[in-house]
């Protein structure tokens, strides 16, 4: 062997090093970036998860309420009663003010339930946990000074005295925020909650995969096994790899001008969020199953024709179902970009405050992705940190597709 | 032809007709010395006849070798399968011409021993037509003449004729003068012997018929191998 | 090209001035044929020389490509096969294939089997259904081997085992002829020698056409051999006289490895 190849197969070797090397500094990078990620989200969501809450005797005088009508009831006035006596406020109208203050409204609903849950409270007193309002929340939190004093300090000195004495006794803790699962939007941040998006998420992708999976893997089916091969399909194939690269508020635009204009269907509506986000999910779809179909042996379909099945039944019988696993993952992909999407929603107007719980999916309703626009887009400092919980029960949701995507090939596959 | 694609191939198929050619130049040589010294009453040629024939035995054996092992590992099909086939038989056909040669040679050397008897050029004539015929089929195998192998094959019957004519000759001279038996019985097995030459000769070119065409030669053969003996059996 | 060799049998499938155009390409050259009964007719011949289109003729697999387009007349017992009146899936059901590569579907052993009959409906229930699968898998000679996992997967099986189960499968639906496109191109000497003494028994009761790139398969397996060239059909005759003694140049030159 002379020097010359040596020294080319030197420099080589070389070469494939330096790649390796650059290829591992990327992944090490992006991963580095993600990680930075997360842990900055979980570490500003994870005080959203708890709420606080202040432990009050509460009188359920049996005047004040009827148990026929509780909605009648003045429970935040019985709220208010309590804390004025646990506090001894007396008369001083500031005083009496600010041991309101203390309380969120939600401290109506939480003696509304535990009545309608107990009725035989009424009539007696009883220690009861009741929602605290935010400004002692995120002083709890230590998100505002608690030096009232300082800049910034949400709590007058009165109200932090009150608090330091509730911490001492135990009778002000930091406890898991249910309403943050169960609740509809709200102004009041320690009241918000992410049920109605996750409802509106959930109607719209319904939606979407009802009319896109059909319509896709049908569209993809035809392209690939049935249309004949000339300028017509070519054009159609195009086109709908175009619009997979199509900015998704265009599809916002067009469901705004269809749906709502010309069909007239409702505003905020998942049926109508459904329909745009399955425009969206389609071209993916349709692009994943053909890939899918593509990638089935031609020997197969051959094999099948010879023995004389149809043209339908090669593709039902053994197409298809070899297909499927790569129809799954190229569906949820689009789907979990679905649910993902809210500039499209925007447009047709997904972007509202609602506080109901959508029933059906005609009624208004957010969707995650929407929510998390609307909270982050609040100026309250304690819409943050919920900002950063919807995002991670969005990130948990997109893992729980996957996990389904996976799954669901795991299944399909292991037929084979 | 044209080449085959594996070159080898090629050189192998003529190689196998080196060998052919080789063994053929050689039976002629030998039976050309083997006459030689028949006709000069040359025992020392006639001794080296003898011994040289294991040289065609060898050569025989080399040919055999060499088409099982074609046979092996070219799986030859239609021309390339007659050629070997071809050369396997034409082989032990050349291989049986020397034996005969050989023959003539050892009767020659107890032939020497007698007095020299008139039939002998009789027999030697025969002998001329044979090596004829010999020498033109092997010709016609080196260049693939059908042609030729056919007007060889039709010669044999001449061949015959005069070996019916020798045998009565051969006959009456050992009637006439019963010393010369010996002598005259030694002459009758040459020209059988000679004769078979000519028969393995036309074998020779029926095979060649069978390379070019891929057919036997059909029609009566022209053939009285034993056409003396018959008639004599008769009586 | 018309053979005047020893026995005649009645031919199954013939083949008059058939020609198929891939598009602009003039792929197989106004081809006259006969298939005979009972026979193994092997067809050989360079790549791309037509064989294996003259081959999927004959079951019309070349329907399936968008371009193709066959002249002609190829007929299957006294009926035209590319007649309107045919019904592709039935003329499939009456010609089988074995293709190249064994190809059986990743179902079990049994439903490779069944397929056929279940889409040609050729049982009433389950019994009549095992039987036909049973039988097949026997005729392939492959019954012994699988017998005790017919529930495994098909494509479990090994290369050689594989391709007898796609005989089986094509036999299964009762054809009277059965193409083989290079049916042992992708097997081991041994399994090849199974797959063609399997061919050689099922000589009795179809019809069978092969195409084959190996001389040798085309000596061993068939009666008769036709050789195709740039489309066009050579020569064919008995496969003893193709192999000892071909008549045109071009068969000479191609199976004596002198193509050029």
């Amino acid at each position: 062997m002379t020097d010359i190849p040596a020294v080319r197969l030197k420099r080589r070797h070389a070469a494939e090093r330096r790649f390796r090397v650059i290829g591992l500094v990327a992944i090490v990078m992006a991963l580095g970036v993600l990680a930075v990620l997360l842990t900055t989200v979980i570490v500003k969501s994870s005080s959203a998860f708890v709420g606080a809450q202040i432990a009050l005797d509460v009188t359920f005088d049996a005047d004040a309420i009827d148990p026929a009508d509780l909605g009648a009831a003045d429970w935040q006035g019985l709220a208010k009663k309590a804390a004025e006596a646990r506090f001894g406020v007396g008369d001083d109208r500031r005083l009496v003010r600010s041991a309101g203050a203390m309380l969120s409204s939600g401290a109506a609903e939480d003696l509304r339930k535990l009545v309608q849950s107990d009725p035989s409270v009424i009539g007696g007193t009883r220690r009861v946990w009741v929602t605290a309002s935010v400004d002692v929340d995120q002083t709890m939190k230590g998100h505002v000074p608690a030096d009232p004093d300082a800049d910034g300090a949400r709590l007058n000195a009165a109200q932090m005295e009150w608090l330091t004495a509730l911490r001492a006794s135990g009778d002000a803790a930091l406890h898991f925020n249910r309403r943050l699962f169960t609740s509809g939007d709200s102004r009041e941040p320690e009241l918000a909650g992410l049920w109605g998006a996750v409802v509106g998420s959930l109607y719209s992708l319904t939606i979407t995969l009802a009319i896109s999976f059909p319509i896709g893997v049908a569209a993809a089916i035809y392209l690939e096994e049935f249309a004949p091969r000339n300028k017509f399909t070519h054009v159609i194939e195009v086109n709908i790899n175009n619009l997979a690269a199509v900015p998704s508020i265009v599809f916002g635009l067009l469901g705004l001008e269809i749906f709502l204009n010309v069909f007239g269907l409702p505003r905020s509506a998942p049926l109508v969020g459904g329909l745009v986000l399955a425009l969206i999910c389609l071209p993916t779809i349709i692009i994943a199953g053909r890939a899918a179909l593509k990638a089935v042996p031609p020997s197969i379909r051959q094999a099948a024709q010879g023995l004389g099945a149809s043209k339908l039944q090669t593709v039902t019988h053994h197409v298809l179902p070899l297909a499927m696993p790569g129809v799954l993952t190229g569906t949820i992909l689009g789907m979990a970009h679905a649910l993902g999407e809210s500039a499209p929603l925007l447009m047709i107007g997904m972007v509202a405050f609602i506080v109901d719980i959508p029933r059906t999916p005609l009624d208004p309703a957010a969707v995650l992705p929407v929510q998390v626009f609307l909270w982050a887009d609040s100026p309250e400092r304690a819409f943050v940190e919920k900002t950063s919980a919807a995002i991670i029960v969005l990130l948990v949701f997109l893992a729980l597709m996957n996990l389904a995507a996976i799954l669901l090939r795991k299944k399909f596959e292991r037929r084979w | 032809m044209s080449q085959h694609t594996v070159k080898s191939f090629d050189e192998e198929l003529s190689h196998l007709a080196n060998i052919l050619a080789r063994m053929g130049g050689l039976a002629e040589a030998q039976l050309a010395s083997a006459l030689q010294a028949l006709s000069r009453r040359d025992s020392e040629l006639a001794a080296r006849v003898v011994a040289s024939d294991q040289r065609i035995d060898e050569l025989e054996q080399e040919v055999q070798n060499f088409t099982v092992r074609m046979l092996a590992l070219r799986q030859p099909v239609a021309a390339d399968l007659r050629h070997i086939v071809a050369a396997l038989k034409i082989s032990s056909e050349i291989e049986r011409i020397g034996d005969y040669a050989a023959n003539v040679a050892k009767r020659a050397l107890v032939l020497n021993q007698l007095p020299a008897v008139k039939p002998l050029s009789a027999v030697l004539h025969m002998a001329t037509l044979v090596q004829e015929i010999l020498k033109e089929v092997l010709d016609a195998t080196v260049e693939q003449d059908l042609d030729k192998a056919i007007r060889v094959w039709n010669r044999d019957e001449e061949v015959d004729d005069m070996y019916t004519g020798l045998f009565r000759e051969l006959l009456t001279y050992m009637m006439e003068d019963p010393r010369t038996i010996t002598a005259c019985s030694h002459l009758m097995f040459m020209a059988k012997n000679i004769e078979r030459i000519g028969d393995h000769a036309t074998n020779i070119a029926e095979v060649l018929h069978f390379v070019v065409n891929g057919t036997a030669l059909k029609g009566a053969r022209p053939k009285g191998g034993g056409g003396g003996l018959d008639i004599e059996g008769g009586h | 090209m018309t053979d005047t060799e020893h026995h005649v049998s009645k031919a199954k499938v013939s083949a008059r001035d058939v020609n198929v155009h891939y598009g602009e390409k003039h792929a197989l050259k106004h081809v006259d044929l006969e298939i005979r009964e009972g026979e193994v007719t092997a067809l050989i011949g360079p790549s791309g020389c037509g064989k294996s289109t003259f081959l999927r003729c004959i079951n019309r697999m070349n329907d399936l490509v968008d371009t193709a387009r066959v002249s002609g007349e190829l007929v299957l017992d006294g009926q035209d096969i590319y007649h309107p009146s045919v019904d592709v899936v039935q003329l499939r059901a009456r010609v089988g294939m074995v293709f190249q590569k064994p190809n059986p579907f990743p179902k079990s052993i049994y439903d490779n089997v069944a397929y056929g009959p279940r889409i040609h409906g050729l049982a009433n229930d389950k019994t009549e259904l095992d039987e036909i699968v049973r039988s097949s898998l026997e005729k392939a000679g492959l019954l012994g081997e699988v017998e005790d996992r017919l529930q495994e997967a098909g494509t479990g099986l090994s290369g050689g085992q594989q391709q007898r189960l796609c005989i089986a499968r094509a036999i299964a639906v009762a054809p009277e002829v059965i193409l083989m496109d290079e049916p042992c191109s992708a097997l081991d000497p041994i399994a090849t020698a199974k797959v063609e003494e399997l061919i050689d028994e099922l000589r009795e009761n179809f019809t069978i056409v092969i195409v084959t790139h190996s001389m040798q398969q085309a000596a061993r397996v068939s009666q008769r051999t036709a050789f195709f060239h740039l489309g066009e059909l050579i020569e064919v005759g008995d496969t003893e006289r193709i192999f000892t003694n071909p008549r045109h140049p071009l068969t000479q030159g191609y199976i004596t490895g002198r193509f050029g």
